[in-house]
Formats: C-alpha cells, structure tokens, sequence
C-alpha cells in the first residue's frame, strides 16, 4: 500500500483540545453574550466614579422623582431621580460595584469551604465523605433567605456582615460538585498510579485532582456569583441587607416599591439591570460548561 | 421474487449526515431470504450490520437517510409502508432481539408486562390469554417455574434469564422473520452456547425466517444455511454456508476465517492470523474496494468499480478473478 | 426496602437535630440576648430583670435542652412581640403558607414536565429554544422584582388581579406564578435531561422493535422512568419554595408564615423566628424522606432491596 494519497487511507486529523475549546467558544453564542454584559458592567463598576454624572448620595428635595429622559425627562438625570432626589443613573453605577463585589467576594468564600469539603469527602470517602454529605444535608434544610436575614438583623446590615452570611450559607453547591468531580477523578488509573509512584496526599491533590476539577469549579464559582448576587438584592429588598443610603439594586427597588402606583420605572430599572446582570452571569456560567465538559451538558 | 421468498432487500443504501460530509455507512447491499431460512450477516463492529437490521425494521432515527432498490417484506413494500404499517409490522410479524440483554429492557415494569404488552398491540386478545401465552414462550425459552417469573423485575434476572426474555418477548407473536443482532455477544461462553441453540430449535419449530448478526464465524458456522460477509458497508461475499467456509473467496473472508481456530485444522501452537490496520473512515466519497487498505493484494484497479465474481449463489467482489487465491497460496 | 426506610428516617433525624441546635444557638449570635432583647436605651438592671425573665443566666445547654424538649411537644414558647404562645401564631399562618407552596409546586410541574418532555422529544427545535429560554430567564429572575411587575401590569394597568391580601383565589393567582416559576427551570432542566437520556435507552428501541406508537413509547415507557428523579426535585423545591415564600408573601402581603417571619425578624422576635426556621426546615427535612420513600417504590430495583 505505498499509494498515498489514496482517500481511505487518510487518516482523520482530529484537532487539538486547546483549538476544540477555542472553536466552541467562538461558536457560543450565550457563552459571548454572557461575557460581553458581564464584563461591560465589571468595567462600569470599576470606573464608577468617572462614569457617574453625579454623586449618588447628593440628595435634592427640588428635583425628586424626575422622570427618566425617555418618560420626558432632561438629560441632567438620564434615568430621573428617586423620592430624595438622588440620580438614579449614578445610583444604578454605583449598585454594580455593590453587586458585583458582593457576589465576587461571597463565592470566593462559599467556594473555599465548599471546595474544601467537597475534595475531602470526594478523596478520603468514608467517614469524611459521610460526615460532609451530612453536613451539606444538613445546610440544605435551613432556609436560606430566612437565616440570612435573621443573621443580618442580629448582627446589623453591614456590607461585610451581608457579604460573610452568604459567603457562609451558600457553599452547598460547591460541596456537591466538587464531591462528584473528586470521586469521580480519584477513580481513575493514573491518581493509582501517582499513589503507587509514592506521591503524597497534598500533591496528589495538587497536581492531578485540582488541574482537573478546575474546569467545574470555575463554572460553579460563576453560578454561585449569580446566586449570591439575587440573595443580596433579596435581603436589601426585604430591608435587612444592604442599608440605606448604600446604593444596591435591591435596596432601590425597595425604596422604588413605595411609589410603584405612580412611577413602576422606579421599580422596572433597578430590578431590569439586575436581571440583565444574573442572567449574563447564568449564561456564563453555562456556556463554559458547554465549552469546557460538553459531555456534562443537561 | 419466488414464492417462499420473505425478504428481499436489493441495493440498500444508508446514509448519515456527519460533521463536514456523509459517512456512507451502508452501500449498495443485496439479499434475500426464504421462509424458514436463517441467513446471517457477519462483520467487524461499525460494518453497518446492525444498521442493515434497523433499517428492515424502520426503527433508523430521522437523521439517517435510507434508500434502496427493493426492499420487500411478504407482500409489503416496506420502502413506501405508512408508520402505521411499519409498527403493525414490529413485534408482530418482524420481530427483533438486541446485543445487549441487561439495558434492553425496561428496569420499571415486571417482565410478565413487557412481555404480555408485545401479544396486547397486535391481537385482540384478554389480559389471561396473553398471560397465558407468556407463561408458555418463558416455558419454550427454558425458564423454570415461568408463572412466578412475571412478576419480576428485569434488575432480578441474570443476563442469560434476560435474554431468553428478550426471546420470548419477540417470539410472543409467532413473527415469520426475527432479526437477532449480535443475541449472544453480552453473555457467557456457556451461555452463548445454549442461547444460540435455542434460537436454531426455535426457528426450525416455528419455521420462522431469521437473520442472525455475529462478528463470530464460529456461531455462523453452527447455524446458518446462508452467509453474508460485510466489511466497511458492503456486502463483499455472499453465498450458502457450505461453499463460503469450504471455499473462501474474498480476502476479507479468508482473513476472518484464520482469526478463528478450527479443531483438527489449526496446529497446536501455531499463531492465528489477524487482519492488519484498521476499517477506514467512510466519510466522503468512497468508491472502489472498502478493503484495500488492508489487503495484502491491493492494487491500483481497486480504486476503480469491482466486479462481482463467482456464480449465484456464492459470488464475492473483488478485482481478482480467484480473489487472490492463488497470489496468497504462492506468497504462502 | 425497610432497611433503606429505616437508615434515611434515622438521618433525617440527626440532620433534624442539628438544624434545631443551629437555629436555637442564632439566639446567642448577638453575644447578648437579654441585652438584644432590651433594647438599646435599657438600663443594667433592665437588662438583668430580662435575663432571668427569659432564663439567659443559664447554662447555654441547659437553656437549649429546654428548648428542645417544649419544642418536641409543640411549645415554641412566646412571642416577644406578639405576647402570644409562637406554636398558635405559626400554625394560623401556615395555612396560608402551605396552600401556597402546594399552588407553587402544582404550577411548576404542571408548565415544567410537559415542557421538559416536549424539548426532549425534539431537541434544538422552536419548544426546545422556549424552554431552555424560559428555564435561563427563571433562574435570573429576582422572584421580588417578577412579583412587583406582575402587580404593575395585572393590579395597576389591567386591574384584573388584587396586589395583596389572601381572601380569594385571585389573591393567589399572581404569588404562584412566582413562587412557582422560583421553582420551574430545574425541574423542567431535569425532566429534559431525564427524558433525553431515556429515549436514548436500549429499553425504549425494544418498545419500538414491539410496535408500540410513539406515544406508549413516551409516556409508558420514557416517562415513568424519567419522572423518578423529578419526584425527588420537586420535594426539594418544595422545601425550598417554603423557605422562600418569604419574599412572595411580603411582596403580595399574604399574611402566611413567611410574612410573619419577615415581621418577626424586623422586630427582634427571636422565639417566634427560631420556631420558623425550625419548622421550616423541618417540611424540607419531611419532604425530602418522603420523596426518597416514594422514589425507592417507583424504582423497583431499589424497591426489592
């Protein structure tokens, strides 16, 4: 068979993972669309100050509730002003940097514990692994919104007491998946293999079982960002998260609520930039699953 | 088309939509089978064997595209047969037994359900009687005390208990032609042996048409009255069983045949043969010998149209006349 | 089964167990209960009248075993704010609460299986595209803010429904839309998935190889086994869609026991906001044993065991 160029012979050239990845990335489109909102509002919640056209805390008791410009408004206050008359644009800029830190900063936490609990119990099996399960039994049967709220209003509203609360209630989903990945990982030859070469426990779980949970951890992290972020604006709405004169989404719909009958945009805005926000970060969160583990689509 | 014949299937083609072209995963297959009669059809795993049966069943997905020639089951015409036509069909006069016994059946209904369900869509026929019957086929299938049987759930059954279910099940109806794809393949080596002799007593009881499909000579061998070989979605010999193990005449066939040991002819401690490489990818065009980029006789002609060769009933295609008997016995 | 029955009651209730330490002990978050209790301008000896009123002065375990023994017994104590035994507040208020989770949980089903069933039959078509929409959209929803639109749209503009209240039925229409659309998106996720590794199944080629239609083919013999894990999911949700009936009740004013634990918190009511946690992660405690009793007889493999 020295015929070479003989169509059957030519074997199939499969790409490289790393040009997979790229490929069904570009192909994503809720994948792209996630990350282009995501990343627009992190860069508006980062240059708050310059973007902003007032300071969101100057109250003006002369020009409250001004119409957004689109209701006929003037272009001083873009999306009018609320019952202190404080600039809604500038409130709404400011509420990202609230949200996005307040997400970014309580999945970092959950995710440390929940990781940590979940490759324990995944790795070691046995007792760990059944008193962790318990305890993320144990985490799901408390109502969350409930007990965080009660905490909050125990120990006073604060952005850090807000942001430790959630940090600390919601690593379940971590536990849950990080358990799942390590099990499964831990399975396979080659971890045998590290052991029987005589790796210890630290580096196996360094060097072969993080690298490759990391693909999942990443899109929980992103989930949970969500997640975190929708409890904030619940427990400032309900009045027992964020407190006034902070600027958080919630909270402004919760002001907005009062004066709902005769100006709904007071409500609609705040609650619409939330919405865009979590659902970015959903679509996110998803699209690098499907990128990443196609095979764990459901 | 003679009398008895019950099948006849003439340039059967299937076609599946693939990343970047079609993976042209049956070409141009002929066959035809008589009441009664058991052909089988035998090949590497991806020779478009199974597909060839779920094509004669109707049961391909949406995605792959089938055409053909003749394809002629009794007196229907199975190419332009309605849905409803092809599902009176199923289980009733075609019936279908798969590889795999532990998944191919539902783990949430007792096996006296499934099996009672196949009698119930095609007669008219009382929850008793079809009871009834499916205590006699578990009975015939070689279960014991098959009344305490129904009751049970697959997850109880062994894979060989599950099989002699799947048996009964497609034989509920008394069908003229049963499709058994790989039946024996999941199970043990003592099992296969009593499975497979119970669908030869089975057919001959019943004279009922079957078309077994193997990657095993050896159960071939055993059973069958007509031989298919299919490589890389052709049929490349076809012919009695007799001739075609006496007579090999393709080389893909010679090449099976050496894979297996045969008592009396094989040396104690000689090596058996293998093929080399392995079944190319079918995407695209594909003309001329699938088998070329193993065949130890390939030539350029085998890029071209092959001629079949060999006389009904035994034929092969292959660019050499004798199929390269003669080149392999000198090289030998 | 009996010994799998036995094993999960017997965790459910050390998790049972744990959660009634957890909530006791929030009493003590603050450092000082009777101090909490008395307010800010309250003098020393105020705050002592409080804590042998309340019995802070003993021993945490002592107060917690206390507790725990009235609790098991339906005595949550009284009320700080209301001056009323808790166990009578709570159960005139989830009443309310739990034909609300029950409207919830009916309505997600209801739009979540047959949509999670359609999508699943044909995959990346129109109806596939509206549930995978809708799912996405449901978990971005923040349920307060889907609540207020509703009551723009259907109270303020169309005036067809009432903001807030629990006298009729139409009380109800607008709170189970939300609370069950909080609870949609997964269960119809898994039911898509559930149905499409199903119809994938070895088991339903032999349905069709036995001439079944496709609709015995969907509903007896995919349905019946992709169902059993939203079985599960829906108790879960359920658990869940009662601990959040907080937000829906305070943003329709349905005066159930989420409600009151809004007001009980606002107003430092601690007994009464540690009987509701308590409870309400007992219904979630109940619901899951009960959905994995439930999902061990739908599944005969774990049936027989």
């Amino acid at each position: 068979m020295s015929d070479i160029t003989d169509p059957l012979t030519q074997e199939f050239q499969a790409p490289s993972p790393r040009e997979m990845l790229k490929q069904r990335a570009k192909g994503h489109l809720g994948l792209l669309t996630g990350l282009g909102i995501v990343g627009l509002l992190a860069l508006v919640a980062i240059f708050a100050p310059l973007l902003a056209p007032h300071d969101p805390y100057a109250q003006s008791l002369m020009t409250r509730m001004e119409p957004p410009v689109f209701l006929g408004g003037d272009w001083d206050h873009p999306l009018g002003t609320d019952h202190l008359g404080r600039d809604y644009l500038s409130r709404l800029i400011y509420g990202a940097r609230v949200s996005l830190m307040i997400g970014a900063i309580a999945a970092l936490i959950s995710g440390v514990i929940g990781t940590t609990m979940g490759v324990a119990a995944g790795y070691f099996g046995g007792k760990v692994d059944a008193f962790v399960t318990f305890l993320i039994n144990v985490r799901l049967a408390m109502p969350v919104v409930l007990v965080a709220l009660a905490v909050v209003a125990i120990l006073g509203g604060s952005l850090t007491v807000v942001i430790c609360v959630l940090g600390l209630l919601l690593w379940d989903r971590f536990a849950v998946v990080m358990r799942a990945s390590t099990l499964q990982i831990s399975r396979r030859d080659y971890i045998a293999a590290a052991r029987a070469v005589g790796a210890s426990t630290p580096r196996i779980l360094l060097t072969e079982i993080m690298p490759n949970i990391f693909n999942n951890l990443i899109v929980v992290i992103t989930l949970e960002m969500a997640h975190a972020i929708l409890l904030e604006a619940t427990l400032s709405f309900l009045g027992l998260g964020v407190q006034p004169p902070t600027p958080s989404w919630g909270l402004m719909v919760s002001e907005g609520k009062n004066m709902m009958l005769f100006e709904p945009w007071l409500v609609l805005i705040p609650g619409a930039v939330l919405f865009v926000l979590v659902l970015a970060i959903n679509l996110m969160g998803d699209g690098l699953r499907d990128v990443t583990a196609p095979e764990n689509r459901s | 088309m003679t009398e008895d014949t019950l099948l006849e299937v003439r340039n059967l083609t299937l076609d599946i939509p693939a990343g970047g072209g079609t993976l042209h995963a049956v070409r141009g297959i002929d066959f035809d089978l008589k009441r009664g009669e058991t052909l089988s059809i035998v090949g590497e795993s991806g020779s478009g064997k199974s597909l060839t049966s779920l094509a004669l069943m109707g049961l391909l997905g949406n995605s792959i595209k089938r055409s053909a020639d003749v394809m002629r089951f009794d007196d229907i015409d199975l190419l332009t047969a309605s849905r409803k036509t092809m599902r009176s069909l199923r289980g009733n006069r075609m019936a279908m037994i798969f590889q795999e016994p532990m998944t191919s059946l539902n783990p949430a209904y007792t096996i006296g359900d499934q099996l009672m369900e196949a009698l119930l869509l095609h007669r008219r026929v009382g929850r008793a009687k079809a009871r009834e019957r499916a205590v006699e086929l578990l009975e015939k299938v070689g279960i014991t005390s098959a009344g305490s049987r129904l009751g049970q759930y697959p997850h109880q059954l062994s894979g060989g208990l599950r099989q002699r279910v799947m048996i009964a099940m497609a034989l509920m109806c008394e069908p003229d032609l049963l499709i058994a794809d790989e039946p024996t393949t999941a199970l043990d080596v003592t099992i296969q042996a009593q499975i497979l002799r119970l669908l030869v007593e089975l057919t001959r009881e019943m004279n009922m048409a079957m078309i077994l499909i193997t990657h095993d000579l050896g159960v071939v061998a055993r059973v069958a009255d007509k031989v298919a070989v299919m490589y890389a979605g052709e049929l490349v010999e076809t012919g009695p069983a007799r001739p075609v193990f006496a007579r090999p005449s393709h080389p893909y066939t010679r090449g099976l045949l050496r894979c297996i040991p045969q008592p009396g002819k094989t040396a104690r401690g000689a090596d058996l043969g293998t093929i080399p490489g392995i079944v190319p990818s079918l995407i695209g065009d594909v003309t001329g010998c699938a088998f070329r980029t193993r065949c130890a006789h390939a030539q350029p002609t085998c890029r071209k149209q092959i001629p079949v060769r060999g006389e009904v009933p035994h034929q092969f295609r292959c660019v050499h006349a004798d199929g390269a008997i003669s080149a392999e016995r000198e090289t030998a | 089964m009996l010994p799998f029955i036995l094993k999960r009651l017997g965790l459910a209730l050390l998790v049972a167990f744990t959660v009634s330490f957890i909530s006791f002990s929030l009493l003590f978050l603050s450092g000082d209960p009777a101090a909490a209790l008395a307010g800010e301008t309250a003098s020393g000896e105020d705050i002592e009248a409080i804590r042998t009123l309340y019995g802070f002065d003993r021993p945490m375990m002592v107060q917690y075993g206390e507790w725990l023994f009235s609790a098991v017994r339906g005595d949550f104590g009284e009320s700080y704010y209301f001056k009323l035994p808790v166990a009578s507040l709570i159960t005139d208020r989830l009443q309310v609460t739990m034909l609300l989770g029950l409207c919830g949980i009916t309505f997600a089903l209801l739009t979540a299986v047959p949509l999670g069933v359609a999508a699943a039959i044909r995959p990346n078509s129109m109806i596939d595209r509206l549930a995978l929409f809708l799912s996405v959209a449901g978990q971005a929803l923040p349920s307060f803010w889907f609540g207020l639109i509703l009551i723009v749209l259907f109270s303020i503009k169309f005036q067809i429904l009432p903001p807030s209240g629990a006298e009729s039925w139409r009380h109800f229409v607008m709170p189970t839309i939300v609370l069950g659309y909080y609870a949609m998106p997964a269960i119809m996720r898994l039911t898509r998935a559930g149905m499409l590794d199903v119809l994938n199944s070895d088991y339903i080629r032999t349905a069709r190889a036995k001439g079944a239609g496709e609709g015995r083919v969907l509903f007896k013999h995919a349905l019946r086994n992709a169902i059993i894990p939203v079985v599960s999911l829906a108790a879960v949700q359920m658990g869940f869609m009662l601990g959040g009936s907080i937000v829906v009740e305070s943003v329709f004013a349905l005066h159930g026991a989420g409600y009151l634990a809004w007001e009980s918190i606002a107003r430092n009511d601690l007994p009464t906001v540690q009987a509701l946690i308590l409870i309400f992660s007992m219904f979630y405690i109940t619901f899951t044993f009960l959905a994995d009793v439930l999902n061990a007889w739908l599944d005969p493999r774990m049936r027989s065991a």
